[in-house]
């Protein structure tokens, strides 16, 4: 009952949350819809944290994508060994969470040592970061129970069996509750934080990804816009500054 | 002829410039009274020699702003290409920090009734606004103004370190003149092509450059890309905010804030019509010298028949054409070129413009018990007295001296012209001849620059579907923000429970309906002076915040039971 509720109905809930948050936030918060950047208050940390966290995390976020998406039979019908992928898998992963994990590590430091990020940070950021890094450092932690796995020979079963299968499930609306209930502990904790992360994205500084400027490369460098469709001013007899 | 497009320009003539901060202190009533934008002085009014704000702004080798000519002449932005801006999305490593403007601040007026009773006098402390802090003030947006600091502070200046010892020599003898700044609604903005939303842009109409604030995301790009540093990032809002021009007022032919209260009455408010295919090579002309002569040659003349025709075949109203023939910019910078534009070499086409002030070698003159306003003594000073015309031709023409040459012999001659012509004398036409000009010519220049009336300096056509008979008739109450999901001066009413909406100030803007936070933080700072939550500052009323509408909650001390 209990994996039910968790692997059958929460993911559901938290994609409403997700996608219907997400729509209602950029249907009537445009003006939230920013990085709320604090470079301007201090650059010299944020210099080294922000890319260290934000290109570590495109490298977890690829590599979560070819996790959950390519079935293991693929991988292997295209003649890439187990020990291979896994091996690539978790030696990128490692370094990507290290980086990732180091990089917010920074961020939370600076944010909390200097005065004007501190001044600046709101509660809801507070409960952001918390669930960020708690989603980094289980994740980080599934890396390691599965290289200490793969060294010591110890039984654990594999996420492409498990964790990957229960995703993709997801999606078919018919989700695996088994295979996911059969995945190690670690990876179910770092499922529920990240179903928690999901769950508050859209309500967090956290939408910036979303609006990640891709058109710049194309469009022309200079934009204009034209003035139309707007009410004309009303009008009363006139009146110069001085005379008012 | 390529597409016409208008432009609404300014021209400020620096001669008059007294150095009050007026305008500066009016737009920051109009526009920057609110949290997250204390630093940001949309105009601002800088002394020369000096650094300038944000600090040594014109140093480009630092801060990369506006474009560069690449070896095959093409224009690429200075500070790097797309690509390299994607790259450098998460940390922009050429965006200057608060410390480069100024860390905002109070003043600490609490304890000044609350401190307990002592035999010294209680003090308000200046207190950051950033972290609630107390802190040292050690810098400010005109802390070096009238030449404050002497030497040290003014050798800063990046143009008198291009210029080199000599203007440090003469600058002991005092030569110093005021810059007021804004926007300069470029033709060719590089902060535009900088920003990777697409959230600013150039408004087809009238050429303002503004940034749609629910588009902007927050990247900072464009604060680097501006050259002249005058695109400020709102650090609450997460947004990056710049002189708007005033559009609300411009759309209804009014004059923007800062010329509307000049008191030296320098300003000049007018259309100039523009060849907008041929401004991308204007501003890769080769010689950065060249920039100047480019920039001119791209304004068209309103009175010629065939460009009325093009004017009128790209959609430009005869209002606007008619604007634009009677335009005191135009005038200005091209009839008679007085005006220039400030740093061509940014190759940004900057649209407001300055008459270079002839006043330094005028009291250079006088000084030395020769008659100042001698056509031939002027003449011979503005030759000899090569540091103001060097530093103003850095300024103003990339280096070369014969444009600011020619403005302030223009500018010598018109003095000693109009004084024969006062004095009864007769007059004399090789002053003019001098000066590459007519008796007419100086008169008609007389007349803008001395005489000129209100109406005389600000010709401003109204906005489209508004008839040109309108022009100041129109209740600025009902600005043409105000309309359902407008980008919100009015509208704020339902949400703070006022009608009507106070069009600026804390509770401007429009409602926030998805943002719990922003309520929160928007109460709370409206009823403390702290930047964050202080317990013991809550209900208070920060007057400096309150924009004069209605009875705030907390403005008056509860009443007492009787």
């Amino acid at each position: 009952m209990a994996d039910l509720m968790l692997w059958g109905v929460l993911p559901y809930v938290v994609l409403v949350l997700f996608i219907g948050g997400a729509v209602w936030r950029y249907r009537y918060d445009q003006f939230g819809w920013t990085t709320r950047s604090s470079e301007l208050y201090e650059s010299r940390l944020l210099r080294i944290g922000s890319p260290l966290f934000h290109f570590g995390l495109l490298v977890v976020i690829i590599g979560h994508g070819v996790g959950l998406v390519v079935p293991r039979d693929w991988t292997r019908a295209a003649g890439v060994s187990d020990a291979a992928y896994h091996a690539l898998a978790l030696g990128l992963g490692a370094v990507a969470g290290v980086c990732t994990l180091a990089g917010v590590a920074l961020l939370v430091w600076r944010r909390r040592t200097t005065g004007p990020v501190f001044s600046a940070t709101t509660g809801n950021d507070k409960l952001m970061y918390a669930v960020l890094v708690l989603a980094i450092a289980a994740g980080l932690a599934t890396t390691l129970v599965s290289t200490a796995a793969e060294f010591t020979g110890a039984h654990e079963p594999d996420y492409r069996t498990t964790v990957s299968v229960w995703w993709r499930s997801i999606w078919v609306l018919s989700p695996d509750v088994a295979a996911m209930a059969a995945a190690g502990a670690a990876f179910k904790v770092h499922a529920l934080v990240g179903m928690a992360l999901f769950a508050v994205f859209p309500f967090t500084r956290l939408v910036h990804a979303f609006s990640a400027p891709w058109f710049y490369l194309f469009r022309p460098y200079v934009v204009y816009r034209s003035r139309s469709g707007r009410t004309p001013p009303a009008t009363r007899p006139a009146q110069r500054g001085w005379s008012r | 002829m390529g597409r016409v497009m208008a432009q609404v320009a300014m021209v400020m003539n620096l001669d008059k410039c007294i150095g009050c901060h007026t305008c500066s202190v009016t737009c920051k009533q109009a526009w920057t009274n609110r949290s997250g934008v204390e630093y940001a002085w949309f105009n601002n009014v800088e002394t020369r020699p000096g650094q300038g704000y944000p600090r040594r702004w014109e140093d480009q080798e630092r801060w990369r702003g506006g474009w560069t000519r690449t070896r095959g002449g093409r224009l690429t932005l200075r500070a790097g290409g797309r690509l390299k801006k994607l790259a450098t999305l998460f940390a922009n490593p050429l965006m200057p920090s608060i410390h480069d403007y100024y860390e905002p601040w109070t003043y600490d007026y609490g304890h000044l009734i609350t401190a307990p009773l002592g035999d010294d006098i209680p003090v308000a402390r200046p207190r950051s606004l950033l972290t609630g802090e107390p802190m040292q003030v050690t810098w400010s947006a005109n802390w070096d103004d009238d030449l404050a600091g002497g030497p040290e502070l003014a050798a800063q200046d990046p143009i008198v370190q291009q210029v080199g010892d000599r203007v440090r020599l003469e600058f002991e003898q005092t030569f110093m003149f005021y810059l007021p700044r804004i926007c300069e609604h470029c033709l060719n903005p590089s902060c535009v092509a900088s920003c990777p939303s697409g959230a600013m842009y150039k408004r087809a109409e009238d050429g303002i450059v503004l940034v749609d604030q629910d588009k902007c995301r927050g990247w900072r790009m464009c604060v680097t890309g501006c050259p002249y540093k005058k695109v400020y990032f709102n650090h609450k809002t997460g947004k990056a905010e710049k002189c708007t021009l005033c559009y609300p007022r411009i759309e209804v032919g009014m004059p923007t804030i800062c010329s509307e209260t000049c008191v030296g009455r320098l300003r000049y408010l007018g259309v100039v019509l523009y060849d907008a295919e041929r401004v991308g090579e204007a501003a890769a002309v080769e010689d950065e010298k060249d920039l100047y002569p480019a920039q001119l040659d791209l304004l068209l003349d309103p009175d010629d028949p065939d460009v009325q025709e093009a004017a009128r075949r790209d959609g430009i109203p005869d209002t606007w054409l008619a604007s634009a023939r009677r335009s005191p910019v135009y005038t200005l910078i091209k009839r008679h070129r007085v005006a220039l534009p400030l740093h061509p070499e940014y190759r940004t086409m900057p649209m407001v413009w300055y008459i270079p002030p002839l006043s330094p070698v005028v009291e250079a003159v006088s000084g030395t018990g020769h008659d100042g306003e001698d056509a031939d003594n002027l003449f011979g000073a503005i030759d000899t007295l090569r540091i103001p015309v060097e530093y103003l031709a850095e300024l103003f023409t990339a280096g070369d001296p014969a444009p600011v040459e020619r403005s302030l012999r223009t500018l010598a001659a018109l003095r000693s012209h109009m004084r024969r012509v006062n004095l009864g004398q007769e007059r004399d036409p090789s002053i003019a001849e001098a000066a590459g000009t007519t008796g007419e010519g100086l008169e008609e220049l007389y007349r803008l620059l001395a005489l000129a009336k209100y109406d005389d300096r600000y010709v401003i056509p109204t906005a489209y579907g508004v008839d040109d008979a309108d022009r100041g008739v129109i209740e600025e109450i009902g600005c043409s923000l105000d309309f359902e999901s407008g980008p919100g001066m009015g509208g704020m009413g339902a949400a703070h429970g006022r009608t009507p909406a106070p069009p600026f100030g804390e509770a401007s803007g429009r409602p926030d309906p998805a943002s719990v936070e922003t309520f929160h933080a928007l109460r709370t700072r409206q009823t403390s002076d702290a930047p964050a939550d202080r317990a013991d500052l809550k209900g208070r009323v920060n007057l400096l915040n309150w924009d004069g509408n209605g009875r705030p909650e907390g403005l008056f001390p509860p009443k007492e039971e009787p």
